[in-house]
């Protein structure tokens, strides 16, 4: 299943670039290798500060008992389903009761890419870092496994990889001794496509765009439903938001 | 070579000293390998304790290496004569921990073999990253500083010198607390009480591994300590061991005064199994009641009951470090205050740590690399205090050292 | 002094250097990548700077989110997968392996990277 024919994304490279063979690679992605690509001597398109990725996450849409985006989530970046305290998860479903009410609820948890992350403040290396679009990603290369991150991020959307990997998906590279978390499915959306979970949510209760833009479909949903951020004391400003809790 | 004669029995058993030490160290470095190759996943923690015995073991070190220095300040910045003989053996300690602790700490990572990224490249952002600085200044300082002390033609410069060892250890083990100090989201941190009470928690823990060296030196070449000096350093510590124990609970008490800490406080000191039980009988009994009677006491007090003293100060400080690192990240993160949340990721539940035997080697191999470091160091060059009894017996006239004084 | 100390690095040195390593060791296999055309360099400087033009273009692609540029690791291993294992790195038959192995220098690549050849394209589910 190619996400190739989903409602057109906001493409970072048909924004920016705006050129017709833009749109065309973006169209030959999937499938394409990289080196034939490069024959076509296009200008490199960029992640941009213009760009704030977010996502709006419904709970009165999310079921209960619906996992559909932690599968598309480990198929896509090749993680194994968690069992062990030890194994990684980027994306898990939180099943939640109201204290008070009873009032039960639930929606997937990931990296919330903060505008202000602890996990990039706290690395000592600079491993941990905040693309200019906002998406908040580890830079495994110089990434020597101290957990500090871990030890920061209040939402625990960061794992560390505890054993040897050998079955990654080459557009998502990951191995022991690192710390890992969602990527907001980077490698999809540099070529136009929607993150896999958000793909996959059969309730569409997912929304994802560029919190910048005032006219794109989630600043617009923003503006019109009330919406909150997980632990929004902290001020740590995430890009994705819940309504419903 | 020291000024005392080495006698045949002497050198065998410094032998086997040195043997076992390289004995625990090899083991330790066993440990790493395995766990190099395999991942962590042979090791107790995951993703939710993400660091665990191995971290209790560096930080332990690293906050005693910073106090111990404290002998050698007391002596060189605030001019007090008994602790200036003890000086060398300060420094020497200081190093021996801090090498100990940072070995176990970076043979700990999850990719060691780019500990040199660490110092390639910096997030200034990071106080893990100051600390890189802080830690490698501290051995160019202490090292400096021992040559100060042991060269007699560079004796003149020992209280500039000692000064700025002393400044730097205080920002060093603010740099250490603030490691925690500075973590907003998890309960049992993110304090700005944690760098004074990491500072004054070293004062204690650095002056109990300072006593029990002392004393196992003494033994060795069969002298005895001064009374007077042993009430002196018997009080310090006791101060101290009450100041860290003042902190602990204001530390607590904040945390309950707080409603929405109130859960936690609960669990670490009431209801959380094996983290109270730690924290009473480990720090409370062992590490803080137990040290203040064997100091205090008036039947008490004698240089084996202070030794004695040293070493449970010791155990209460592992105790209480275990409680904190470890018992602090089992509490959940409370993602959606208000709400009680469940997950297959361990979302809302306390998390179970076991540590494993490669993660106790490892911290193990640390402590008898600083102990490796200390006994050959103390062999080769002249670390042993010698004080100049005569000046205590005769007419007391040493100023620093009144008959009726308390602490420092 | 100086000067014994300076023959016995040098002696140590030469003896390092005239050891009979190229008896023992393998000469590494460097296949040529079959019909994939031509290489971004000539091979000579494609065995100097490899490692640079990786590592420059790492960081532009994970941190500045560059795209389908000329130089590429999945470029690499499309066109140099061995025949049979399909991967660069999983023997000493292996394009990378063999030269690493042989120069006796940490390939580190493949701890994180895939090293086989076909894997699935992006977006599409296994």
């Amino acid at each position: 299943m190619s996400a190739g024919h989903k409602p057109p994304l906001p493409a970072r490279r048909a924004l920016l670039a705006g050129g017709a063979a833009a749109a065309l690679s973006v169209a030959l992605a999937p499938g394409i290798r990289l080196i034939e690509i490069a024959s076509g001597n296009e200008a490199p398109t960029l992640a941009s500060s213009k760009v704030r990725w977010g996502m709006l996450i419904d709970a009165t849409r999310c079921s209960a008992d619906c996992d559909a985006c932690v599968t598309a989530c480990n198929q896509e970046n090749h993680l194994p389903t968690a069992a062990a305290p030890t194994d990684p998860q980027w994306l898990r479903k939180v099943s939640l009761k109201d204290l008070k009410t009873g009032r039960s609820l639930s929606v997937p948890v990931m990296c919330q890419h903060c505008a202000k992350p602890a996990c990039v403040d706290v690395c000592p290396t600079g491993a941990s870092f905040k693309r200019a679009d906002g998406i908040v990603l580890v830079d495994r290369h110089i990434c020597i496994g101290c957990r500090y991150c871990m030890m920061a991020c209040p939402y625990k959307a960061r794992s560390f990889v505890h054993a040897p990997v050998t079955d990654q998906n080459p557009q998502v590279p990951r191995g022991k001794g690192c710390v890992e978390g969602c990527t907001l499915c980077v490698h999809r959306l540099d070529r136009g496509q929607l993150p896999a979970c958000v793909e996959a949510c059969p309730n569409q209760a997912m929304l994802f765009g560029d919190l910048n833009d005032p006219d794109s479909a989630i600043s617009q949903r923003l503006r019109a439903i009330a919406t909150t951020q997980a632990r929004a004391d902290l001020g740590l400003d995430t890009g994705v938001r819940y309504h419903g809790i | 070579m020291s000024g005392h004669d080495l006698k045949p029995a002497d050198s065998s058993r410094f032998y086997a000293l040195v043997g076992l030490g390289l004995l625990v160290l090899l083991a330790g470095l066993g440990a790493f390998h395995t766990m190099e190759e395999h991942g962590h996943i042979i090791s107790g923690m995951n993703n939710q304790i993400v660091w665990g015995l191995p971290h209790v073991f560096a930080i332990f070190m690293i906050v005693a290496a910073s106090g111990v220095l404290n002998v050698a300040s007391i002596g060189s910045v605030f001019g007090k004569t008994i602790y200036k003989t003890r000086a060398p053996l300060s420094g020497l300690l200081c190093l021996a921990l801090l090498g100990g602790g940072l070995m176990v700490l970076l043979l700990d990572l999850g990719r060691p073999d780019r500990i040199i990224v660490a110092a390639t490249h910096y997030n200034f952002r990071s106080v893990f990253a100051w600390n890189v600085f802080l830690y490698s200044g501290m051995f160019a300082i202490v090292a400096l500083y021992l040559w100060m002390l042991m060269e007699r033609r560079m004796n003149r410069y020992v209280k500039p010198v000692g000064f700025v060892a002393f400044i730097w250890r205080l920002v060093l083990t603010t740099g250490t607390g603030s490691i925690f100090g500075f973590l907003v989201a998890r309960e049992a941190y993110g304090s700005a009480m944690l760098a004074p009470m990491f500072i004054i928690m070293s004062f204690a823990w650095g002056l109990a591994v300072f006593n029990i060296v002392q004393s196992a030196m003494f033994a060795w070449n069969g002298m005895t300590l001064h009374p007077a000096i042993l009430r002196r350093m018997k009080n310090l510590l006791g101060v101290f061991v009450a100041a860290t124990a003042y902190f602990v609970a204001t530390h607590h008490l904040t945390n309950l005064y707080f409603a929405r800490q109130a859960d936690f406080e609960y669990f670490i000191l009431v209801d959380g199994g094996v983290y109270p039980l730690i924290f009473w009988l480990g720090y409370g009994v062992v590490g803080t009641v137990l040290p203040l009677l064997l100091i205090f006491h008036p039947a008490l007090g004698t240089a084996r009951a202070m030794t004695a003293a040293s070493v449970s100060v010791l155990l209460g400080a592992f105790a209480l470090l275990y409680v904190f690192i470890i018992g602090g990240q089992a509490w959940p993160l409370d993602i959606f205050p208000g709400y009680a949340a469940s997950s297959r990721f361990g979302d809302g539940l306390i998390a179970a740590y076991t540590p494993s035997l490669p993660e106790l080697l490892l911290g193990l191999g640390g402590m008898a690399a600083a102990f490796l470091i200390t006994t050959v160091g103390v062999r080769i060059l002249h670390f042993l205090p010698e004080d100049d009894l005569p000046q205590f017996d005769g007419g007391g006239s040493e100023p620093n050292l009144p008959a009726a004084s308390h602490g420092a | 002094m100086r000067l014994a100390v300076s023959a016995l690095i040098l002696a140590a040195s030469l003896a390092v250097w005239a050891a009979p390593v190229a008896a023992e060791v393998a000469r590494p296999v460097i296949a040529v990548a079959p019909d994939q055309g031509s290489c971004l360099a000539p091979p000579e400087e494609m065995r100097r700077r490899h490692m640079d033009m990786l590592k420059h273009q790492r960081d532009r692609t994970l941190r500045d989110g560059e795209r389908g540029a000329r130089i590429s690791l999945n470029g690499c291993i499309a066109c140099h997968a061995g025949k049979e294992s399909g991967s660069v790195a999983a023997s000493r038959q292996d394009f990378c392996e063999s030269c690493h192995a042989y120069v006796a220098v940490k390939l580190d690549c493949f701890e994180c990277h895939q090293p086989k050849s076909g894997g699935l394209a992006t977006g599409e589910k296994p």
